[in-house]
């Protein structure tokens, strides 16, 4: 008797955790969502707000029947008909790739040396890594422009050591809006790549010593293939909110640095179309979430 | 640089809810939401502590966040300053709400020139009453400009949209407004169209025009070049009066030997005017439309003019202006100046698609 209502408590506890983050999920993540479906399934309207609802869910089941049944995509038919809109996905989805890429790069050494260093060392470098949060985000950003505006403190450094004789033009441009992403992102990176990387059984590595492996040979036949997990969380994090970076783009970009998220804004502000603009976002996420998904897929599959 | 760091976080704070004010303290308090750099603060003081009535200043620093605030409704904003065309569009869509005037005696002081004008925006001027109004024109490094070309027309939008002159300036920088409701009308007048044309095959003139200068322009923003000005980061911005000025003001103060100009161009610019307006929803429209009637008092601001370098729309303040301001031209243009200043109104949604999508290809070539 006894047993069984500890075991039914056991399990309401554990009903009760996992409903937690599916409640959380479906009130901030879901409903948010469905709400900007149904804005880009409508038509825009001088009103306030500017738009004419296409499902009107207080009218009555027979109603919104009627009305699911007119439905009309022609927001996203829209969205297909000017190059825009795809170049701007394009150009997103490449910056965030060698965004990630170099953060990869450049991540991977430090979050190595971190876990290779010694244990007393290992909890200042990691602070040493979160510290930058302390500030925040937006301000670290301003900094940028201070230090790579044309009279900013890199040019100044430059130009007194005598590296160069004319102020680099570095913002605004492009390669600007690299840097802030790398910068910005690198911790996402580190930290998950350093969680998987001081776990590694450094046994592995003595006995591929003991055997005859070069240490550069073991790094690529057991240390990588092992932190694979962490590359790929941490890649994750770098490159989904890379894709949809607005904040960068708009302080360190130049006007000619094409991204979603500018698209977006022009289409929300400037047009004050809120029905593209969300069908711009409709169609970010789901760039985003099916590859993403069609991935996890296959990762389930192959480890099947 | 503090300003740049809190625009950014009310562009963060957009799409979090605006101010909630309990039924109690409504009574007592009174949320405006401005531009930002926009006023001396000490009036603000003033006025709570003549009225008792508390007064929470938000602001903003691009007009599309006020737009969007008010159509996404339910702001909790007492008073809001709307510029021309975001005003008519504003008013059209039915956001604002009647002024009741017997309560706001000091629009005798009002100056005609200025209210007529606004009546384009506000017909039978009865939402909106002007705070400050100023041109779009050139702003300039004087002596980097005098360096990269001697003999530069300062005063003609040759310097924006003559490929000969504006490419003299390349390298020093050249800044334009990320606005293509003051640059297009600007780039049709300089063409000899009207400035306020809604014919897209005039727009896409006026468009092409900007294109052929676009290689020599470093970057189009509405706020960075007041500080890029001041630091002497570039040497051309087109951009707003007050704030031209208010680079030279951060300019002097720095003492760090940067001489900012200003120019109305010779060929005509645009007059803007920032008005005060209340808000259907607004929750406490009596203590907004004491406000509005305190600040229209002739020697209140006049104060908030010599502040803040603009001018404003009431006459009898003229009295009570500074003289450097009265008598900079760049600031209160002689009455010639002022028949060629142009004003616009708002395009309908479609018009707009144009615009907009004309902007994004002359920023970014696609």
């Amino acid at each position: 008797m006894a047993l069984t209502n500890s075991s039914s408590g056991h399990s309401r506890l554990r009903w009760l955790v996992v409903a937690i983050p599916y409640l959380w999920l479906i009130l901030l993540f879901l409903a948010p969502f469905l709400i900007v479906v149904k804005i880009s399934l409508s038509a825009t309207a001088i009103a306030m707000p500017p738009y004419q609802p296409a499902l009107d869910f207080s009218a009555g089941l027979g109603v919104l029947w009627q009305q699911l049944k007119e439905l009309s995509f022609d927001n996203y038919v829209f969205l297909t008909e000017d190059a825009l809109y795809w170049e701007s996905y394009l150009s997103s989805l490449k910056i965030a790739l060698i965004s990630t890429f170099l953060i990869l790069i450049i991540g991977y050494p430090i979050a190595y040396g971190m876990a290779r260093a010694r244990k007393e060392w290992r909890t200042t470098l990691l602070m040493l890594v979160i510290l930058p949060f302390w500030t925040s985000f937006l301000i670290r950003v301003y900094a940028w422009i201070g230090i790579l505006k044309p009279e900013g403190l890199l040019n100044q450094l430059l130009l007194s050591v005598g590296v160069i004789s004319e102020p680099l033009n570095i913002m605004p441009s492009t390669l600007a809006v690299y840097i802030g992403i790398v910068y910005s992102y690198l911790p996402f990176m580190i930290l998950p790549l350093y969680a998987t990387l001081e776990k590694l059984d450094e046994t592995l590595l003595e006995a591929a010593a003991d055997l005859g492996c070069p240490p550069i040979q073991a790094f690529w036949k057991i240390t990588f293939p092992l932190s694979l997990p962490g590359v790929i969380a941490g890649c994750f994090l770098v490159f989904i909110p890379a894709v949809g970076e607005f904040v960068i783009p708009d302080l360190l970009g130049g006007s000619d640095t094409l991204m979603i998220g500018k698209t977006l804004w022009a289409e929300f502000f400037s047009n004050r179309d809120w029905p593209v603009s969300s069908a711009v976002a409709v169609v970010l996420l789901a760039i985003l979430v099916i590859p993403i998904m069609l991935f996890q897929n296959a990762q389930k599959k192959a480890s099947e | 640089m503090i300003k740049y760091v809190f625009s950014g976080v009310a562009l963060t704070a957009m799409l979090t809810v605006g101010p909630i004010s309990g039924a109690k303290a409504a009574d007592k308090e009174l949320h405006i939401f401005n531009w930002s750099d926009y006023i001396d603060t000490s009036i603000i003081d003033d006025f709570t502590k003549e009225t008792g009535i508390k007064v929470v200043y938000d602001v903003y620093d691009s007009m599309e966040i006020l737009e969007t605030k008010m159509l996404a409704g339910g702001s909790g904003y007492d008073i809001v300053v709307p510029t021309d065309r975001n005003l008519k569009r504003l008013i059209d869509v039915g956001v604002f709400q009647e002024l009741d005037k017997s309560k706001i005696p000091n629009l005798s002081h009002m100056w005609d020139e200025i209210t007529t004008r606004l009546a384009t925006y506000d017909p039978g001027n009865k939402m909106a009453v002007n705070y400050m109004w100023g041109t779009t024109g050139i702003g300039y490094n004087v002596e980097k400009i005098k360096a990269a070309m001697p003999d530069a027309p300062v005063d003609s939008m040759d310097m924006f949209f003559k490929p000969e002159v504006v490419s003299k300036f390349k390298d020093c920088g050249v800044y334009m407004l990320d606005s293509p409701d003051d640059v297009i009308p600007a780039a049709l007048n300089y063409l000899g169209l009207p400035a306020d044309s809604k014919d897209p095959a005039e727009i896409a003139k006026a468009g092409e025009l900007i294109e052929k200068v676009r290689p020599y322009i470093r970057k189009f923003h509405s706020s960075e070049y007041i500080q890029a000005l001041a630091n002497g980061d570039i040497c051309l911005a087109f951009g707003y009066s007050g704030d031209v000025i208010q680079a030279r003001t951060r300019a002097t103060e720095a003492n760090n030997k940067v001489e900012v100009g200003y120019a109305i161009p010779k060929e005509g610019g645009l007059l803007w005017m920032d008005s005060m307006a209340i808000p259907k929803d607004a929750p406490n429209p009596e203590a907004a439309l004491a406000f509005i009637n305190y600040i229209q008092q002739p020697e209140v601001i006049a104060k908030a003019t010599n502040y803040v370098a603009y001018a404003n729309g009431n006459k009898d303040s003229q009295a009570f202006v500074d003289k450097a301001i009265m008598e900079d031209p760049t600031i209160y243009p002689p009455a010639d100046v002022m028949k060629k200043l142009y004003t616009t109104t708002p395009n309908d949604p479609k018009v707009q698609r144009v615009v907009t999508r004309l902007w994004t290809k002359i920023k970014s070539g696609t």
